[in-house]
């Protein structure tokens, strides 16, 4: 059963991809949805199966593959509880994205390419869950950055999109890098890439000293470090992070499935995995937490900025990323693990909902040139307050509360319960909660409530100019101008998207309001997770038992904080909506530093990107052209081209000139015989 | 006494005057079969000098020979030079350099 699981999306996206041409476009994506749509409903009985406890781990071995020396593995599918989440979120929310795509995607020349993409990213990915061996995740590692390579560079006659699509692979090299270093550090203290063996060998190896460069290193924090550094890549953790928000010039199904829901969460899923590894360095599990926290924090202060619909949602899937890292590093890998499941619905529901107005706004992103959607998409708007809700943690401690409610609340209550730097994380969190409800209801009312804007846009003019372009005089221009003018909306009427897109928004809508209430005792509840992570990972039932048993003020923080952050949206975005522009203008500095970013893209440039320049410039033009080419294959053209040219000089055509040289020989041959003979 | 000697002189100078002659002018080509013919006759002087002095009529035969070439010669040049300017319109040494590579 695994098997289909896993290789239904590669033969799905090998037909579609491969076969396009013969098969047609509605062929190629009914067989990719068709078969995303078996892998999810196969996936879902092995989830309840370990929900109720009847389910056991198993590996399946599928071929051998490296025997080579000490070094030796086959291509298995590990099956438990770990996998089993993973493998529901995947397979759910990638068929929910193929099917929205055939409404987001109708318009678009290229569908069976996309959804064969889709569908091998589906593939890498569930190959990543799936893997019993280090090298095996490397390969889906590599396979869905590969993936998101192809599917951020989908447009790729958009010069920015194509920039998009390199920067995200290049970003993820060096995460890439370290993680290469962490499997090859591991085999060398292991002596096997296998999973289970290193898990089961590491706690011998804490205390245990390394060489490495040049110093003697804890062996495990060495080897954690290194590891982590690949999940900060790819979980666009701060410092790695910068790829993520290019990334949305990506088609929006893209953004929901990849950089929302599951390739971002292969950092955390990998850190969950080998938890037992992390357990054994105190200093590896700082330094996460740490990271997770800055990250959480710094994505959510340049979230409350950010103009563009899509930009914001991907530095809130940053943050929330950080929450998990934090819930990590504080040793509460179920509340990890619990965050990435409900936010994998309630952030792929914000994403599609998004790509659902920027739909029915005419490809118009700008959150400035929306307003007052509500009446005009309502499921839409629904699906979107559902999944902000969500987001926000809304919920009433101990009674019931939407997916987010329970999960964030799990990581900010094992943080506190943690102590010492948990604490600290914990009081980041907080206040970064208080900015995830800030950001997401300003997105909220700045897209659905309000007054319309949309005439200053120039998609919508564009639209509307297309609609009103023939069999209008110029009165009824003049007239339409007119009505632009008094309402703000230049005439257009938003439409609500079809079908195939609202079903997927329904469905993550009912996932983001019951994910949280219906899976938080198995995962985060001390005795019933401990049944149900079975040693997939390390659950710590201690600290989940001090979790659960933290001050109610810690319980209630949270939510408190949610509603400040609501009331001041609402109060600058609806009540008084020239706050923000006095802010602003109060606070430039500031503003300008979390709008640019933190400014981490011009750091980049200086510090790396303009020195790999001049380096390359260096070597391109002193290098290889000044010096190889030079004095190579150029040097001898160009002694070839001087000898020709004088040469030439020599043929003047003049016979005076010609004869002038006979007599020249002539003279020289006399005067050589004479000095000679004579 | 006019010697042997003093014949040869006027005869290289004359022939340096009609190298010279062919290699210095840039004007015309008709100054250049001149220049051809003051060759040709150096070259007579110096025959009929060594046939004098040395009692030996072969170079005066000669002598004759290269004065009848010398006069086809001239007929021939002049005729091609003819042509040539109704073809290009010109005589000038500095265009005629079709042969320029």
């Amino acid at each position: 059963m695994i098997q289909a699981i896993v290789f239904l999306p590669l033969l799905a996206a090998i037909v579609a991809g491969l076969g396009q041409r013969v098969i047609g476009n509605v062929p190629a994506k009914i067989i990719t949805t068709g078969a995303l749509f078996t892998s999810c409903a196969l996936s879902w009985p092995i989830f309840l199966s370990f929900v109720t406890g009847t389910g056991e781990a198993d590996v399946v071995t599928v071929l051998h593959w490296v025997s080579s020396g000490a070094l030796q593995f086959n291509w298995e599918l590990r099956v438990d509880t770990l996998t089993a989440v993973m493998l529901v979120v995947i397979t759910t929310v990638s068929a929910l994205v193929h099917l929205y795509s055939w409404g987001y995607m109708e318009e678009d020349p290229d569908q069976p390419r996309f959804f064969a993409y889709l569908s091998l990213f589906t593939f890498a990915m569930l190959m990543l869950v799936t893997a019993n061996n280090l090298v095996q995740m490397f390969f889906g590692w590599e396979g869905v950055g590969l993936a998101s390579y192809l599917l951020i560079g989908f447009w790729y006659k958009k010069p920015s999109a194509n920039a998009a699509a390199i920067k995200a692979f290049v970003v993820n090299r060096v995460g890439d890098l370290g993680f290469m270093l962490g499997i090859f550090g591991t085999f060398l203290v292991f002596g096997t890439v296998s999973i289970p063996e290193i898990l089961a060998a590491a706690p011998g190896m804490a205390g245990s000293t390394i060489s490495f460069m040049g110093m003697r290193l804890d062996t495990m924090t060495i080897l954690c470090l290194l590891l982590f550094i690949g999940a900060m890549g790819k979980s666009a953790q701060l410092g790695l992070h910068t790829w993520l928000p290019d990334a949305m010039e990506g088609p929006t199904p893209v953004s929901a499935l990849i950089h929302a829901a599951t390739m971002v969460t292969a950092g955390v899923f990998m850190v969950c995995r080998l938890s037992p590894m992390f357990e054994t360095s105190d200093v590896a599990q700082g330094v996460v937490m740490f990271v997770g926290a800055a990250t959480c924090f710094f994505a959510a202060t340049v979230a409350t900025t950010q103009w563009d619909i899509k930009r914001v949602i991907a530095y809130s899937t940053c943050s929330q990323l950080g929450y998990m890292f934090f819930a990590a590093g504080a040793g509460a890998y179920g509340a990890a693990m619990f965050h990435l499941f409900t936010h994998a619905f309630f952030k792929a529901l914000l994403f599609l909902g998004a790509g659902s107005v920027i739909h029915a706004m005419h490809h118009e992103q700008d959150m400035r040139y929306y307003g007052n959607l509500r009446k005009s998409i309502p499921i839409t708007y629904w699906a979107m307050m559902l999944g902000t809700l969500a987001i926000t943690g809304v919920g009433i401690a101990g009674v019931a509360g939407f997916a987010g409610f329970y999960s964030k609340d799990g990581i900010l209550e094992a943080a506190f319960a943690s102590g010492g730097g948990g604490v600290i994380a914990f009081w980041v969190g907080i206040f970064v909660a208080f900015l995830t409800s800030f950001y997401s209801w300003r997105l909220v009312f700045l897209t659905f409530y309000g007054k319309p804007r949309w005439e200053q846009s120039e998609h919508i003019q564009h639209a509307v100019h297309d609609d009103h372009g023939h069999g209008h005089d110029d009165h009824a221009h003049a007239d339409h101008n007119h009505d632009a003018h008094s309402d703000g909306t230049a005439g257009y009427h938003p439409h609500e998207s079809p079908l195939s897109m609202l079903i997927p928004l329904i469905v993550l809508s009912i996932g983001a309001v019951f994910a949280g209430i219906a899976f938080h005792h198995p995962f985060i509840y001390p005795e019933e997770g401990m049944a149900f992570w079975n040693g997939s990972l390390a659950f710590d039932e201690h600290l989940m038992h001090a979790a659960h048993e933290v001050p109610l003020w810690v319980k209630w923080t949270p939510f408190t904080v949610m509603a400040i952050g609501l009331f001041l949206a609402w109060n600058s975005y609806i009540r008084n909506t020239t706050l923000p522009a006095r802010f602003v203008a109060q606070f430039k500095l500031l503003h300008q530093f979390l709008y640019n970013k933190w400014y981490f893209d011009e750091l980049y440039n200086i510090l790396f990107v303009k020195p790999a320049f001049a380096i390359g410039r260096f070597f391109w033009k002193r290098g290889d052209e000044g010096t190889i080419d030079r004095f190579g294959p150029d040097g001898a053209a160009a002694l070839v081209a001087g000898g020709t040219r004088l040469a030439v000089r020599l043929q003047s055509g003049y016979v005076y000139g010609y004869a002038f040289v006979m007599l020249l020989g002539l003279v020289g041959l006399a005067s050589w015989a004479m000095v000679n003979f004579l | 006494m006019i010697s042997v000697g003093h014949y040869l002189a006027v005869s290289a100078v004359l022939f340096t005057l009609g190298v010279l002659g062919i290699f210095i002018n840039r004007k015309n080509i008709i100054v250049i079969l001149m220049a051809i013919e003051l060759i040709l006759l150096a070259v007579n002087i110096n025959l009929v000098a060594f046939s004098a002095a040395l009692n030996d009529l072969v170079g005066q035969v000669f002598a004759m020979f290269v004065l009848t070439v010398a006069a086809g010669e001239a007929a021939i040049g002049l005729a091609i030079l003819v042509i040539y300017f109704r073809g290009r319109g010109t005589i000038a040494v500095d265009d005629a350099n079709r042969m320029k590579g």
